[in-house]
């Protein structure tokens, strides 16, 4: 990799990192999102569901709760090269002498920094859910977020290279963003959906994530039941993500 | 500085440009004068190696834009038809990040910025954040932006578009200083005839064809050169003694003597008015404007636009918002 590439990826990681720090709302509200599913959704729906799958309610969905944070965080982080497309700064990046692949592996960087902040917020949250966790199981789930937010924040670029404006936000929301998080064994078992359901579940990269996400927050397999072998998640995550950045990278670089 | 042969770009059934060739020499202004959706902006892209041609090549210092791409970016600057800056960061910060962007040594960097903002007149508002700035501070931090890195070539792609007559006159201050001071060569893109007035060449184009090049004089003189209106106590006299001491050519028109003029109408005026023996009541000169070029070439005239592209912004702000709220 050459300097100017090195020097692209850091503009694009310092640049989202400065935004981030400054604009103090865009992190209240992407916090709200995980809280309120937590909270409002996990504290009502503790009551309605028997505690039979081992551990109460909202303990189940705190793995899927950081999934769910990285995958919001994630995928708005890389769609804002929709943004920066329709608004120009792109275009300023796109006309430098730097490859488009260096532009492509900030962007997935800086997603990757970003969501990994945001859910270790969310998972220091643990106490008030009468979780324990020791130090070693939180930088192990630090792990797996980023992990998982890379192969997100890939994702999320390689939706975006295929859009040119903003209209198509809600439709990748509604598409694909909601459907992922469904269809991810956050809220329930993956086991208890039907079977064309489940095909979706064994595409969705985040399904594996929240599982491995599963095996650090509940070391105990006994009280969750886990739905691959762990080494099968993470293989499964990493090798998504280069897939998506290989494929983001070379929509990136075909001119028209 | 700049070659282009022969270059056309088709979008589909859309030839945008056909098969235009063009020489800019180094240290010059060179114009690109037309209508929207003449085919300016695609040009500038194909050049700017964001866009590849259908056919024909384009050279940039030496370097063809298609196959050389990397070195042809590192010698140019653009400031493109709508902002590219990054509102929440600062002027500084926006700089600084582009002279990353282009390899920019780390020793001097610094001066190399502040010198920009400086010529700009921004230096006062440096750790501004963008989002701050009126529409032609932001158009003057982006040509302060595009000669960081010391291009050899600057893009400007109607670079006065939706600014007001006071900020418009401001940009060209600094935009006619460049050349000399930065030592880079100027393609600009305008549909202001008055703006294309500074350039020492321009190209006229319409539906993606040159219709005409030449340096405004040149380009003037094919619609005919001055002409020199004049008010006398005796127009049938004055018409006469014209005709009779100066030997030009003269008529009257709507109570006014008119003389066509050959070449510079100024040093006629003199000539006339001791010619005429003090019966003249007021002189007026009429230059051709490059707007009757433009109207004799293709029967038309250029339109302004009356929606800025500001405009289209804001309105795609707008939506933006109205789905975040939701």
């Amino acid at each position: 990799m050459r300097q100017s590439d090195l020097n692209a990826i850091y503009v694009v990681v310092a640049r989202e990192l400065i935004k981030f720090v400054r604009e103090r709302s865009r992190l209240v509200s992407t916090l709200a999102r995980p809280l309120i599913w937590l909270f409002l959704v996990g504290g009502g729906m503790s009551r309605v569901v028997s505690p039979a799958m081992g551990v109460p309610y909202m303990q189940f969905i705190f793995p899927g709760i950081i999934g769910m944070t990285i995958l919001f965080s994630s995928i708005f982080s890389s769609i804002s090269i929709i943004w920066d497309k329709e608004f120009g700064f792109m275009k300023e990046m796109l006309a430098a002498p730097v490859s488009r692949f260096s532009i492509v592996v900030g962007k997935a960087l800086s997603g990757t920094a970003v969501s990994t902040i945001q859910a270790l917020l969310i998972v220091l949250l643990f106490p008030l859910l009468g979780l324990r966790l020791g130090l070693s199981q939180i930088m192990l789930v630090l792990c797996i977020s980023m992990l998982l937010a890379f192969c997100l924040s890939s994702l999320g670029i390689l939706i975006a290279s295929f859009y040119e404006s903003f209209e198509s936000f809600s439709v990748i929301m509604n598409f694909i963003v909601m459907p992922m998080f469904f269809l991810s064994g956050a809220m329930y078992p993956v086991k208890l959906l039907p079977h064309v359901l489940g095909i979706f579940t064994r595409i969705n990269p985040l399904t594996y994530g929240i599982d491995a996400l599963k095996y650090m927050v509940f070391p105990l397999s006994t009280l969750v039941a886990h739905d691959f072998p762990l080494g099968l998640d993470i293989a499964v995550i990493a090798s998504s993500s280069i897939v998506f950045v290989m494929i983001a990278g070379n929509v990136f670089e075909r001119r028209k | 500085m700049i070659e282009v042969k022969n270059l056309t770009k088709k979008f589909g059934a859309v030839t945008a440009v056909d098969g235009i060739s063009f020489e800019v020499e180094k240290g010059s202004i060179f114009g690109f004068l037309g209508p929207n959706g003449a085919g300016k902006t695609t040009t500038i892209n194909i050049l700017c190696t964001l866009l590849s041609p259908s056919s024909g090549s384009a050279l940039i210092d030496g370097h063809d834009c298609v196959k050389d791409s990397s070195e042809v970016r590192k010698k140019i600057g653009i400031v493109f038809q709508d902002n590219t800056l990054d509102k929440e960061l600062t002027a500084y910060e926006n700089l600084l990040f582009h002279s990353y962007l282009y390899s920019v040594p780390k020793k001097g960097r610094k001066k190399r910025i502040e010198d920009a903002l400086h010529f700009v007149d921004l230096i006062g508002r440096k750790d501004d954040p963008v989002k701050k700035f009126s529409g032609g501070m932001k158009r003057r931090l982006e040509v302060a932006r595009s000669i960081v890195h010391q291009p050899k070539i600057l893009f400007l792609d109607e670079p006065t578009l939706g600014l007001d007559p006071q900020s418009r006159t401001n940009l060209w201050e600094f935009i006619s200083k460049l050349p000399e001071e930065q030592d880079v060569t100027i393609f600009m893109t305008t549909h202001y005839m008055e703006e294309a007035e500074i350039c020492g060449r321009i190209a006229i184009i319409d539906n993606g064809k040159i219709i005409a090049q030449g340096s405004p004089e040149e380009l003037k003189k094919m619609v005919g050169g001055d002409v020199i209106y004049l008010k006398t106590r005796d127009n049938a006299r004055a018409l006469q003694d014209i005709q009779n001491l100066l030997h030009l050519e003269a008529g009257e028109l709507n109570g006014e003597v008119c003389i066509p003029v050959s070449g510079n109408g100024d040093a006629c005026i003199p000539k006339l008015i001791s010619a005429l023996n003090d019966s003249v009541i007021s002189v007026r000169l009429q230059r051709p404007a490059l707007n009757d070029v433009f109207l004799k070439l293709t029967g038309k005239d250029i339109r302004p636009e009356t929606v800025s592209g500001n405009n289209e912004i804001k309105d795609s702000i707008r939506s933006y918002r109205r789905k975040f709220d939701k």
